[in-house]
């Protein structure tokens, strides 16, 4: 019953822009009141042991300080494991903020220092001296792979391995080609640009306005209630403009409670941003080990998977992401083992980062795989093509939809990759080798339960309403979109609420699943609120819809008429001005549809094809080319959408060939924690990127049939690198980032 | 940061009169390490001396066909500027493979020669580094040492200076004009910097209370037969792990005056004379520059993680001479490296 | 001007025009001019992402000029003319390279985004980039995370094409 688009699909320039390019969006430390304190913490500088002494008096006696906060002079807080529990938390115990004199990582906060400016409170922070006992610190995952454990408690039951199907291990025994190799990823750090930070806006009657950086104002807002005991009606969070997350920001960070704990304490408005330098003290990518085996017949057909994956965990919580089940389904094959560990190291607890899992699982995988289409002698598309799953084997479901052919084949095709030969260093040019790799990517496309109100004004203008979060997604975009669709009006009449704590409920945003819960709730409560208009025409005397049924109309230039007869209808101003109504506002709650869920497995895919030139002499590698072919379903925004994959692809380069946390592993202690040495990719380091989205009906993922972009866009990219500098030098470089003196030292394979 | 107080010296002797009385204070023109520095907490002045208003900006020629340039040109300045583009290519080239252009822009002509290294342990007040407190040790032995040095390095300190900029200049037998409570004189560019010994905490050698006027470029041979090539863990906005500034002088094929400067490789823009010098008649072509090389990296030894930079070095080195023997330098646009 | 200073502890008089407006400062020697924007002044366009020289985030134009401002101590700009994000233009009334960066949709969370915009108007008024290469290692100071870079080439283009400066397409297409 929507209209047909007119917004929704089209290339849509960001409706927050304007604000983003001026400077004038405010970010979560950019809000100001008069006389507000700055907060900075202090990050211990061992990995594990105690603080035996702890000497603020300098810092105290510093001009304009207020307070410093340790774990001797900390207020109470909630006692109850649970309480500190946010959405999103892990099993284990989460951490509590200077609870004790205990140190579990580098840089776990040992002080918090109030001021009057911001320099006060960095500076007077410089003056604490601690006296720690550290103890041995075992940072290293290698050397703790022995000790590596099946997570007694799953995080959710999809990252528990499937159990085997047929037999893995015979048949790789007996297949004629089979490759079983280790892949060593490093630990990565999210890096959002904008540093994490909260501003507490404290009133005399004890009200709390928060902005936070966050992916979700309502975790914070219940994780900030149970932990100091608030009454959740007298706080409310924001995070109307939030720079970059990509999952660091799910759960609620040390910032958050150390402005809420001195804005209440001493009963004052703070601020509290962090240093570039503790972002590297939480929720991080975790570093693995994984090994991957495969086997096929003489033609090339899998005939065994085994994928084995182990990461690290810390000593408090067992973080868990889905690593190697990917290789359950991404392929037809009826022999798989996979199996799944994790191990404790003396760090901080790791955390979702875009693709979370798939990131580094499917770039074994798909690394594994060109290593057999090399074994088989096939090319690696053709591998991949041979082996294509037209049904998810390890759910035993159907998928939703999978239009990764087309993938297959637009991307090959923009990318010209049938003037490839399989040869190895078989292009030069000057003295760059030129190499072409490929890879598949895949993640899954899921719904989380969302709530979202519209409203419909008598003026025709909308007002949707949701506590969802555009973390520089488009949401703000997509969503204004949407509505104009529904009440055929035009953006600028769309007024978008979001990023506020007090809205209908949505979950964080993450794992993808923003655009198709809150997307298709606010389409829900736009169906509602034509529905009850139609009630009040119906109510009328002489009205021209009396016998229409709601799936029989729409609003069409402020109309409200029948679908197949715009004759027919009354003007939506008229209807709500003759019932009395100065406007119409409907909730609507989406989830995910069970019943399909039972039957359907959802995911969206992609084929990502490189081009790298490598100066085999000097080990530099430039990534020249990309295509990215993506199949997710319907897409909202191809504007906003290309750059959620543009940002994808250039993150996998980063992890390809330059993220790596540096750890002292005889301190355990983060050594290149700042953005000059934790290289991130630069403007220099990226050229072209082609983005395909590819057609793909799915009338079963989603009600509005989208399936989600924010992480497919990386997953497969970092493999898709290495194969073509496989293909480019010869060398097979298992080891991540992909870093110059790998391909100086490692020798040719062929 | 710590308190200090601000004084502006409006002339270089106030600087250098304000720099003797003041044993803590230090002297802000760029300011784009020293503000690092005092973020970080490695360094603490008790006073700042801001020498951005001295006299000592211009770029001139001066009568023998050398060029000098005042200690507070930005980078930016003297990498644009025609003369330095002209007649120091090789100069200009090696700032514009630095940093970023912000940077640049406000980064000193002074300042580069005095910035200070990288190492991570130098940079973390909570690691012991006999370089920040000297005694305390050398970190970066045995740990985090990927981006350490190769040559001329000792057990107190295995730090490398991280200029661009200072490699062409002591490929480029540049003079340090420098003035002090004694008066003025001039350093030989390869005597300013100096290899940690058994004080890392010094890394020049200006004498208390002296401060940089300007560098002298004396007029060279070199025409386009000179690169800068700079190779790096991103292809922009990262520090060298080796970098080489070559130039060669040739007639007929053969060599006349070989320089060659490595970065990123020791605790001072690295060059040996000597080793230089015994290529002097030699044939242009591979086998010299491989030669060359070798000849250059005797001595070279890894710490471990930073084992890759001596073939790596052995590699850009050669690289380098073939451009240089070519005449085309390494262009800091192009990422191919030709 | 509501400056906040701890008592006994140094501070200088200075003079800084910014978009335009002159104004007198009374500041502690040690805060940036970053610091002064975000704070005092509420010119919180202006970007903290490392607060060390390392991202770009918090680029101004000082007397024309690009530079850090994480890395500028107030005091020592006495007498500059500063332009910040705000100085270019409102959302009502967009600098060709804010429409520019909004069309090509050269940002995603937006946080890098005044940096990158300040950063590109220089470049474009240097005059030192004609390539796509040459801006693409001309705007290197400057990180983005949501990885816009192409995009904000793409921006940057445009307006160098509208200005006449035109950029040689790449051949290595």
């Amino acid at each position: 019953m929507l209209n047909p688009s007119k917004v929704v699909g089209v290339p849509t320039a960001r409706i927050d822009g304007p604000l983003k390019v001026s400077g004038c969006a405010p970010y979560a430390a950019e809000h100001y009141e008069p006389f507000m304190l700055f907060g900075y913490v202090l990050p211990a500088t061992i990995a594990t042991g105690r603080i035996l002494a702890i000497d603020a008096t300098d810092a105290e006696r510093f001009g304009g300080v207020i307070k410093v906060y340790t774990h001797e002079n900390r207020p109470d807080t909630a006692w109850r494991d649970s309480k500190w529990k946010d959405e999103v938390a892990l099993p284990g115990h989460p951490l509590r903020p200077l609870e004790s004199d205990r140190i579990l990582f580098d840089g776990q906060p040992v002080a918090f220092v109030v001021a009057e400016t911001f320099e006060a409170a960095r500076d007077a922070a410089a003056l604490i001296k601690i006296h720690y006992a550290a103890a041995r610190p075992h940072t290293d995952l290698r050397n703790e792979l022995s000790n590596r454990y099946a997570p007694p408690v799953p995080r959710m039951k999809q990252l528990v391995p499937p159990p085997p199907r047929g037999d893995a291990e015979k048949a790789f025994k007996e297949a004629p080609h089979r490759i079983s190799s280790d892949y060593e990823m490093s630990g990565e750090y999210h890096n959002p640009m904008e540093l994490f930070a909260t501003t507490v806006l404290w009133k005399k009657d004890g009200e709390l306005t928060i902005h936070d950086k966050t992916q979700g104002s309502q975790n914070s807002h219940e994780y900030i209630c149970q932990v100091f005991g608030l009454d959740p009606d007298k706080v409310v969070v924001k995070n109307a403009f939030v720079g970059g997350a990509f999952g660091q920001a799910l759960r609620p960070k040390h910032q958050l409670f150390f402005a809420v704990m001195a804005s209440l304490d001493l009963k004052r408005s703070i601020k509290a941003e962090m240093s570039r330098r503790e972002m590297f003290y939480l929720t991080w990518r975790p570093s693995s080990f994984q090994t991957v085996s495969l086997a096929a017949d003489e033609e090339g057909r899998l005939t065994a998977v085994m994928h084995d994956a182990v990461h690290a965990t810390s000593r408090y919580e067992d973080y868990q992401e889905n690593v190697a089940n990917w290789s359950a389904l991404a392929y037809k094959c009826d022999n798989v083992k996979i199996s799944y560990e994790i191990a404790k190291l003396d760090v901080s607890t790791p955390g979702d980062m875009r693709a979370p899992g798939a990131a580094t699982g499917v770039t074994a995988l798909e690394t594994a795989m060109d290593e057999l289409a090399y074994v088989c002698g096939i090319d690696p598309l053709e591998l991949r093509v041979k082996n294509f799953a037209h049904r998810d084997q390890m759910q035993d479901k159907e998928f939703t939809s999978k239009a990764l052919h087309a993938c297959f084949r637009e991307g090959a095709a923009r990318f010209g990759w049938s003037r490839r030969s399989l040869e190895p260093r078989s292009m030069r040019e000057g003295h760059e080798l030129i190499g072409w790799g490929m890879a598949s990517g895949i993640w899954e496309a899921t719904m989380s339960p969302a709530e979202a109100n519209v409203r419909l004004s008598g003026d025709g203008k909308v007002t949707v309403s949701a506590a969802a979060s555009d973390i520089g997604t488009g949401t703000y975009t997509i969503l204004a979109q949407l509505s104009a669709d529904a009440f055929d009006i035009p953006l600028r009449d769309v007024t978008v609420r979001i990023a506020e704590s007090t809205l209908p409920k949505t979950g964080v945003q993450g794992g993808s699943w923003t655009a198709a819960s809150t997307g298709s709730a606010v389409q829900a409560a736009s169906k509602a609120v034509i529905a009850t208009l139609l009630k009040h025409a119906q109510k009328l005397e002489t009205s021209p819809l009396a016998k229409a049924k709601v799936e029989q109309v729409e609003i069409a230039d402020g109309r409200l008429v029948l679908e197949a007869n715009h004759q027919i209808g009354m003007p939506v101003s008229e209807i709500m001005e003759r019932a009395g109504l100065s406007g119409i506002e409907e909730h609507a709650k989406v989830g995910p549809d069970m019943m399909t869920m039972r039957k359907f497995a959802a995911y969206t895919h992609s084929a990502v094809f490189v081009e790298v030139r490598v100066d085999v002499e000097l080990g530099v590698v430039r990534v020249t080319r990309v295509v990215s072919a993506i199949a997710a379903g319907r897409i909202l925004n191809p504007k906003t959408a290309r750059s959620q994959i543009l940002g994808g692809v250039v993150m996998g380069i980063g992890s390809a060939l330059h993220e790596e946390g540096m750890v002292d592993h005889r301190t355990g202690r983060i050594m290149n924690h700042n953005i000059a040495e934790y290289h991130v990719p630069a403007h220099a380091d990226i050229e072209d990127i082609d983005v395909i989205f590819v057609d793909e009906d799915d009338d079963k993922a989603s009600p509005i049939g989208v399936k989600g972009l924010g992480e497919i866009g990386i997953v497969g990219v970092a493999a898709a690198v290495s194969n073509a500098i496989f293909h480019a030098t010869g060398k097979r470089i298992r080891s991540f980032p992909i870093t110059l003196d790998k391909i100086l030292t490692e020798r040719t394979d062929q | 940061m710590r308190p200090f107080s601000f004084n502006r010296a409006e002339t270089v002797k106030e600087a250098i009169a304000a720099l003797a009385q003041n044993p803590d204070a230090k002297l802000l023109a760029g300011g784009t390490n020293l503000i690092d520095l005092m973020k970080y907490e490695v360094t603490h002045p008790g006073m700042i001396i801001d020498i951005n208003r001295l006299p000592l900006k211009e770029i001139t020629d001066l009568p023998d066909g050398a060029l000098r340039i005042g200690a507070l040109a930005s980078n930016s300045a003297v990498a644009y500027d025609e003369r330095v583009k002209a007649r120091f290519p090789l100069l200009s080239s090696a700032i514009l493979a630095g940093a970023s252009p912000q940077l640049r822009n406000a980064a000193t002509t002074g300042g580069n020669l005095l910035q200070r290294t990288r190492c991570y342990y130098f940079y973390d007040t909570a690691a012991p580094c006999n370089k920040r407190a000297p005694g305390s040790g050398c970190s970066a032995i045995g740990g985090v040492n990927r981006i350490h040095a190769i040559l001329g390095a000792n057990p107190a300190c295995i730090a490398v200076h991280p200029s661009d900029m200072c490699v062409a200049l002591a490929a480029l037998d540049t003079v340090v004009e420098v003035e002090g409570p004694q008066g003025a004189r001039e350093i030989a560019f390869l005597d300013f910097h100096r290899l940690a010994g058994d004080e890392p905490q010094r890394d020049n050698t200006l004498q208390t209370g002296e401060i940089i006027t300007g560098l002298r470029l004396p007029p060279n041979p070199f025409g386009q037969n000179h690169t800068y090539l700079k190779i790096r863990d991103r292809l922009s906005y990262a520090f060298a792990l080796v970098s080489v500034a070559a130039a060669i002088e040739i007639d007929k094929g053969r060599i006349i005056d070989l320089r060659v400067a490595l970065g990123g490789v020791a605790h001072k823009p690295w060059r040996d004379t000597l080793a230089e010098r015994e290529f002097a008649d030699r044939a242009i072509g591979e086998s010299t520059f491989r030669e060359i090389a070798e000849r250059l990296l005797i001595g070279a030894k890894g710490q471990g993680q930073n084992d890759f930079k001596i073939s790596l070095a052995r590699n850009a080195i050669i690289r380098a001479l073939r451009q240089a023997a070519a005449g085309t330098p390494q262009d800091q646009t192009v990422k191919a490296i030709q | 001007m509501a400056d906040a200073r701890s008592p006994d502890l140094p501070v200088c008089n200075i003079s800084l025009s910014i978009n335009g407006e002159r104004q007198k400062f009374t500041l502690h020697p040690w805060t940036t001019l970053l610091d002064l924007l975000r704070g005092p002044l509420e010119l919180s366009g202006t970007k903290k992402g490392c607060d060390h020289g390392q991202c770009g985030a918090c680029t101004v134009l000082v007397d024309g000029e690009r530079i850090n401002s994480c890395l500028k101590l107030a005091v020592s700009l006495d007498g500059a003319g500063i332009i910040t994000i705000e100085g270019l233009g409102s959302p009502n009334g967009l600098h060709p390279m804010q429409e520019a960066f909004v069309e090509h949709d050269a940002y995603q969370c937006g946080y890098c985004t005044p940096g990158q915009i300040c950063s590109a108007v220089a470049l474009v008024k240097e005059g030192h980039a004609r390539s796509r290469a040459e801006i693409r290692e001309l705007m290197s100071g400057n990180l983005c995370r949501c990885g816009a870079y192409t995009n904000i080439a793409d921006a940057i283009e445009e307006v160098m094409d509208t200005q006449r400066i035109r950029p040689v397409k790449e051949a290595a297409e």
